[in-house]
């Protein structure tokens, strides 16, 4: 069924580049208009006077900045963690025969279902006893154990494409085991961790709802926690266009991630969901 | 967990062999960080949220807790409020999904087809999916905005949209500004997943019932459609306990204002907001069973053992 690509194929190319990319120019656009514009109403697309005043206001924002640290040292080490443990158990999951492996399976299936919303009450609660509360640790900890299930079903899928005989096959060559799980195994086996992480990275940058009810400060408010108190001045006029600025600050990474990585990022997704 | 029992495999219990039970040991060495780390985040939370909504407890006044059994819970269930915020998370998630279906499959068949700029379309739908919810929530606020929005200027000529329209004014609208929100996001990913599904629908197959003289329409029923249910389940059914879950939109767009508030909101407000850890941990309760329910619900109506469809084929 690979026939010439028809008009309409065309209209629906350019449906989905508009889909996709209006809401994300619409924010730079409204990023780009001064506060005083957005107070008293702005409708029109474009700017009426460009401004990149809002950039500066908000990098000079101390909130904002230590959100933007407490959101990439948050996301950054609970991908770490949790890519390390999902390599473990997907290796185990991809190679070896055991006892339970359809039990990790499904307890990883639950947990990727749960309704995160659930364990707020609870996880406030041992949170305050052990002291996690508002702290970085307490958001990592829950941010590794949700991405794990996404994280362990990627990179089993993956692993099972390896062709682990590659391994023997240098071995046979003279080879050491280290020489071999080095030079053969490893460069095969990283895209995957790598796509692993991406998406492990997303969540934890994306995640909400915990990082609005386990901090109450500034020491571990991630970006989005913080945007939503972000009120400015006025709270019955809170200045969109610099919530704007903020907005098109922490997608950069999104987009900066997409681009250079979207091959890896469509098959991480994708792994696992059509077999069977 | 109760994994340290190891056995040698039941397959071959006459005689299994040192080195099977060598690798059984390993396997579960190897998975138990992992296990241990979902467990005592998720399961053993539960087991509290279980145990606390049986009692009346505010961490305001702490010293009051009594137990009261399945008070919390008939509370909860013969309160007007639950049922309302129930039947706007079951309404966003069916009608949602079904929508991302329809458009996420035409995406897909878009995508399938195109010979050129992959990379650029590829680029585009992950943008939508990458981006933070809380973003795309501001995002589409603004575009609904009555001030700041385009919405109603560029889109006046339709009989219901007028230049005053207040799309935060009344329950429909708002509700269907969250909507178009938590569409616009989850879209591309829907139709990933249904593009892989689509990719693996034999192209011979295709030509076979052209061959035959099936129409467009009878190809895409009778041929297309059937081969991929598995990606179409899993596509569905991903997205629809997650909107169920809806709780980002609805708190930057609205704050449940309207009566726009999920059962997620409603859960969040009893126990941050108010401290009713009793009666929180019996929403949050009812809300995994929901999930469960919703779950059992829509594997039963695909007919696909899950496990089997996501993994070990």
């Amino acid at each position: 069924m690979k026939q010439r690509m028809g008009p309409g194929h065309w209209v629906g190319f350019l449906v989905i580049l508009v889909w996709c990319l209006l809401p994300v120019v619409w924010i730079v656009m409204v990023s780009l208009k001064p506060v005083a514009e957005t107070t008293t109403g702005s409708p029109q697309f474009f700017p009426k006077t460009w401004t990149i005043q809002n950039y500066k206001d908000i990098v000079k924002n101390d909130d904002f900045l230590h959100a933007l640290v407490n959101s990439f040292g948050i996301a950054l080490i609970a991908t770490f963690l949790a890519v390390v443990f999902a390599t473990l158990a997907a290796y185990a999951i991809a190679r070896l025969e055991f006892r339970g492996k359809r039990v990790v399976l499904s307890i990883a299936l639950a947990i990727a279902m749960f309704p995160v919303v659930s364990l707020v009450g609870p996880l406030f609660d041992m949170w305050r006893v052990l002291h996690l509360f508002n702290t970085w640790p307490g958001l990592i900890i829950p941010y590794m154990s949700f991405t794990l299930p996404l994280a362990i079903w990627t990179l089993s899928a993956f692993f099972r494409e390896i062709p682990w005989e590659m391994e023997q096959a240098a071995q046979v060559d003279g080879a050491t085991s280290w020489q071999a799980f080095r030079k053969v195994i490893v460069p095969l086996a990283a895209p995957g961790v790598f796509t692993a992480a991406i998406l492990t990275f997303f969540f934890a940058w994306n995640e909400f709802v915990l990082a609005i009810s386990l901090t109450s400060t500034t020491a571990a408010r991630t970006v989005p926690a913080q945007m939503s108190f972000f009120v400015g001045s006025d709270q019955f006029n809170p200045p969109y266009s610099q919530l704007a600025a903020a907005a098109v600050v922490v997608t950069v990474p999104v987009v900066v991630i997409v681009l250079l990585f979207q091959r890896k990022i469509v098959a991480g997704l994708t792994s696992g969901a059509v077999k069977g | 967990m109760t994994e340290t029992a190891v056995a040698p495999r039941t397959t071959t219990p006459a005689r299994a062999s040192d080195r099977s039970i060598a690798e059984n040991r390993l396997g579960l060495r190897l998975v138990a960080p992992a296990v241990v780390l979902m467990v005592l985040v998720t399961a053993y939370p539960m087991i509290q949220a279980l145990y606390l909504s049986l009692f009346k407890y505010r961490l305001t006044v702490p010293d009051d807790k009594s137990f009261t059994g399945l008070g919390n819970y008939v509370t909860v269930l013969s309160d007007s409020l639950f049922w309302k915020d129930m039947l706007n998370t079951v309404l966003i998630m069916i009608i949602t999904v079904a929508i991302e279906l329809v458009i996420g499959f035409a995406f897909a068949m878009v995508m399938h087809r195109i010979v050129f700029a992959r990379g650029l379309m590829r680029t585009s739908i992950l943008i939508p999916y990458g981006i933070i919810t809380v973003v795309s929530a501001f995002a589409w606020q603004f575009t609904f905005s009555l001030n700041n929005g385009f919405v109603n200027s560029w889109f006046h000529w339709l009989p219901w949209i007028g230049p005053d329209t207040n799309w935060f004014g009344d329950h429909w609208h708002a509700m269907f500004a969250i909507m178009a929100s938590e569409i616009w996001k989850t879209t591309p990913f829907m139709s990933l997943l249904l593009l892989a599904g689509l990719s693996q629908v034999s192209e011979d197959m295709l030509e076979a019932a052209k061959v035959d003289g099936a129409t467009w329409t009878q190809r895409l029923v009778k041929v297309i459609l059937p081969n991929m249910r598995a990606a179409i389940m899993v596509a569905v059914l991903f997205r629809a306990l997650d909107a169920f879950r809806i709780f980002d939109n609805i708190f930057i767009m609205t704050k449940g204002a309207q009566n726009t508030e999920s059962s997620s909101f409603l859960t969040y407000r009893q126990v941050i907001e108010q401290f009713q850890l009793g009666m929180g941990s019996a929403l949050s309760v009812l809300l995994f069973l929901s999930v469960l329910l919703i779950a059992y619900i829509l594997v039963k109506l695909f007919r696909v053992d899950l496990a089997q469809a996501r993994q070990e084929a």
